[in-house]
């Protein structure tokens, strides 16, 4: 009841914010869904709101992905250390720590059967860490519980990063025959800006047969099922088309795309989230 | 009309001036006062120099071994446009200077560089050698602002090089629009200061830069500034001594993800004693030590607190050693002592264990040096010294730790060849009696001269004394204050 209450206000807040700022958004062509239908704020200081988030614990082994299928070095706690709110903003943090046999403590939160959506904008603001060895990301993956496993469910990477690219963030789909290493992506470059000075908003707009990428106000790559079967030489299924989408944060240390940290890397660091919003 | 309207506004204008001088008087001056402005020109060098002195060029000095041929432009290669910076850096044994190096000054009063971020050039080699020195801030005056980034490898294609701005708001006006230098490439990493021979297999070469200028990157982040090389020291002094604040750094990440860190000068910094009645920091990073107690000397830049800080003790004045004797220049060989004429270059440290703290102090104009936790030190110095036909080593020292003490003094001898090695080298110690070491108290001793009969961990005593190269202190992790090492006879 609160979830549905919280969301009808922050629908009615959001709205009047759209149409005070009408103007501007006149201009922002990447917006077309601008139905407010879930959103975390993070206004309540403290323990994340559990009726939206779940907390990943582990080093992935429970799940069957030791290493969360990346061999990431990280052990996700829901410690407050690694995962809380402090005025108005969600941080999660990586330490250096011996923990449970891993170097490294962090968090990983995600919506599974909390919140899940089929198509829509999913945008989050966020200030980046930084370093060698850091990945963070602000991503979705299908609804498995109808048995079906990834890649076949479907992953959308709104946003990932690696820390030793402080200028870069990068947006990819996997799908079956195009998952991991070839999995679809491109990269976009801030010009005289970087991800962890400062709070950049990362989102997809993701409709029947597209996902928009954008940061900011630019739109910088579109997907759609064409891309997929040019990119695999038609052997790539779209399956974005075919479930609800569940939202997951999480800063990953070390794993096969960032390498390990090394010895310049300053410890700790964290992720910062402004907010999560999701349209229809 | 025109003219009449000028100078209604000359005449006015003073007196405006004067108005605010006089309603200011009561409210302080400094609120409505403008500072003067300097220009912002970003550029330095595009295909000619930007708003530099006509030389252009200022040499380090050739007296110093800087070679100012070394220098020019060079109208046949540029990243762009149709021109570059030359530099021919000359092999070991060039007879206008073995390195080059120098600045190039604004010819104004200075610019306003608070609006950019770093200094960038792109830049080429004839080989992938280094380059020791870039940065700026260096004006061969007061070198307030003097940033030194960290020594770059060419490659011998154009590549882009970056050196951040510590922080950018404290230069409202500065001269100093580079500064570089550049030796031979030591391509066999033999380098040894202290054999002047390892020079000679390194080579000469050309280098080139292109677009130097000051930029407004935005992707200069993560300041992480450093004082006493980022390390927590505690340390033991006296009341009137001075110390320097050193090991001062800013590191920062760019945007290709490197860390880049930039040796700062110390008026780069805001420095702190928690207890300014015992020491006090002045912007050129001086401690001024001024009476008993405890203070945390810690320091800012751009408002981030620096890594490294120093405890300080004062424990009160500090009682020196007596002077020693007035004597014939020809009866003394000194190595330390402000008494007479020492040795050239002396080094407290010349090899020394890893857990000894070494510093110096200056009282009244003697110089004290103190030893920490010490197991073994050596002080070496420039060349070697025939000692054969003096009496004794003398030598001051002051007990600063408590239980059980123990110092061998030993001497060594680089033999014939006159350098460390060559099967030639002698050396031999003596171990003052633990009796005469009293804490707190300075004691003179005087060794004779073919008293160092102990075999020391290498040699096995009574060394030659034709060619002394060390005076060595042995210990067993005591502590001391020392002063008045020298050779003397009777």
């Amino acid at each position: 009841m609160d979830k549905n209450l919280n969301k009808i206000i922050g629908f009615l807040v959001i709205s009047c914010l759209f149409i005070m700022s009408c103007t501007t958004d006149e201009n922002q062509t990447v917006v077309t869904f601008t139905n407010l239908v879930a959103e975390d704020n993070f206004d309540v200081d403290g323990q994340i709101n559990t009726s939206f988030w779940n907390f990943d614990i582990g080093d992935g082994s429970e799940q069957g992905l030791p290493g969360w299928g990346n061999n990431e070095l990280q052990f996700y706690t829901d410690r407050s250390e690694n995962v809380t709110v402090e005025n108005g903003f969600l941080l999660i943090t990586a330490k250096e720590e011996n923990f449970n046999g891993a170097q490294y403590t962090s968090a990983r939160i995600q919506t599974k059967g909390k919140f899940q959506q089929r198509y829509g904008r999913f945008e989050a603001r966020i200030r980046l860490p930084f370093g060698q060895g850091m990945w963070p990301a602000f991503w979705l993956l299908g609804d498995d519980s109808d048995g079906n496993i990834w890649p076949q469910i479907g992953e959308i990477d709104i946003m990932e990063n690696t820390g030793d690219a402080p200028t870069e963030i990068f947006g990819t789909v996997h799908g079956p025959g195009y998952s991991g290493e070839d999995s679809i992506s491109k990269t976009y470059t801030l010009e005289n800006d970087r991800v962890d000075t400062g709070f950049h908003i990362y989102g997809i707009e993701w409709g029947a047969d597209y996902i928009n990428y954008y940061i900011d106000d630019v739109l910088y790559y579109q997907i759609t099922p064409e891309d997929v079967n040019e990119e695999t030489d038609g052997q790539g299924t779209w399956v974005f088309n075919d479930r609800q989408f569940y939202i997951i944060l999480n800063l990953a240390i070390g794993g096969n795309l960032p390498g390990p940290p090394n010895a310049e890397t300053v410890f700790p660091q964290t992720m910062v989230v402004d907010y999560v919003r999701v349209y229809q | 009309m025109k003219n009449r309207k000028h100078i209604n506004l000359k005449t006015i204008c003073p007196l405006i001036l004067v108005l605010m001088m006089l309603s200011g008087c009561e409210r302080g001056l400094s609120d409505e006062a403008v500072f003067a402005t300097f220009p912002n020109t970003a550029d330095i060098y595009t295909d000619s120099p930007v708003g530099l002195t006509d030389e252009f060029f200022k040499s380090f000095d050739p007296a110093l071994g800087a070679n100012p041929e070394g220098f020019g432009t060079d109208d046949n290669v540029a990243f762009e446009g149709n021109s570059s910076i030359r530099i021919d850096v000359p092999a070991p044994g060039d007879a206008n200077g073995s390195f080059v190096g120098g600045i190039f000054l604004d010819r104004g009063e200075g610019r306003d560089l608070t609006g950019y971020d770093a200094l960038t050039f792109w830049a080429r080699g004839s080989i992938t050698a280094t380059v020791g020195l870039v940065g700026f801030g260096t004006d061969f005056e007061d070198n307030k602002f003097a940033v030194n980034g960290p020594s770059i490898r060419l490659s011998t294609d154009w590549r882009k090089y970056i050196i951040p701005i510590p922080d950018p708001s404290k230069l409202i006006q500065e001269k100093g629009m580079f500064v570089f230098s550049a030796g031979s490439y030591d391509v066999l990493q033999n380098d040894d200061p202290a054999i002047g021979t390892s020079f000679d297999d390194n080579l000469g070469f050309t280098f080139w830069m292109d677009e130097l200028r000051f930029e407004n990157l935005g992707t200069i982040a993560q300041l992480r500034p450093a004082i006493f090389s980022g390390e927590d020291l505690s340390e033991q002094l006296f009341v009137g001594s001075t110390k320097e604040i050193d090991g001062l750094s800013a590191t920062f990440n760019i945007g290709t993800g490197d860390n880049v860190t930039v040796g700062s000068a110390p008026s780069y910094f805001d420095f702190s004693s928690s207890n300014t009645g015992v020491a006090f920091v002045n912007e050129l990073g001086l401690i001024e030590i001024v009476g008993e107690g405890t203070t945390m000397i810690t320091a800012q830049l751009d408002g981030v607190l620096a890594q490294g800080s120093l405890n300080l003790e004062v424990l009160g004045s500090f009682v020196g050693a007596d002077v020693p004797p007035v004597r014939d220049p020809g009866d003394v060989i000194s190595i330390f002592s402000d008494a007479y004429t020492s040795v050239n270059n002396l080094n407290f440290a010349a090899f020394n264990d890893d857990n000894v703290q070494i510093q110096t102090q200056s009282f009244n104009g003697d110089q004290i040096v103190t030893y920490d936790n010490l197991t073994f030190v050596g002080l070496g110095w420039d060349g070697t010294n025939n000692v054969s036909a003096m009496t004794h080593l003398h030598l001051d020292v002051q007990l600063s730790s408590s239980a059980n003490p123990a110092l061998t003094v030993q001497l060594i001898d680089f033999g014939a060849d006159n350098s460390d090695g060559g099967g030639d080298d002698t050396g031999g110690g003596f171990t003052i009696p633990s009796s005469e070491l009293i804490e707190g108290t300075w004691v003179s001793i005087d060794i004779p001269i073919n008293g160092f009969t102990e075999a020391t961990a290498i040699f096995p005593g009574s060394p030659n004394l034709n060619n002394i190269a060390r005076v060595a202190f042995v210990s067993n992790g005591s502590s001391f204050i020392i002063d008045n090492v020298y050779f003397y006879r009777e």
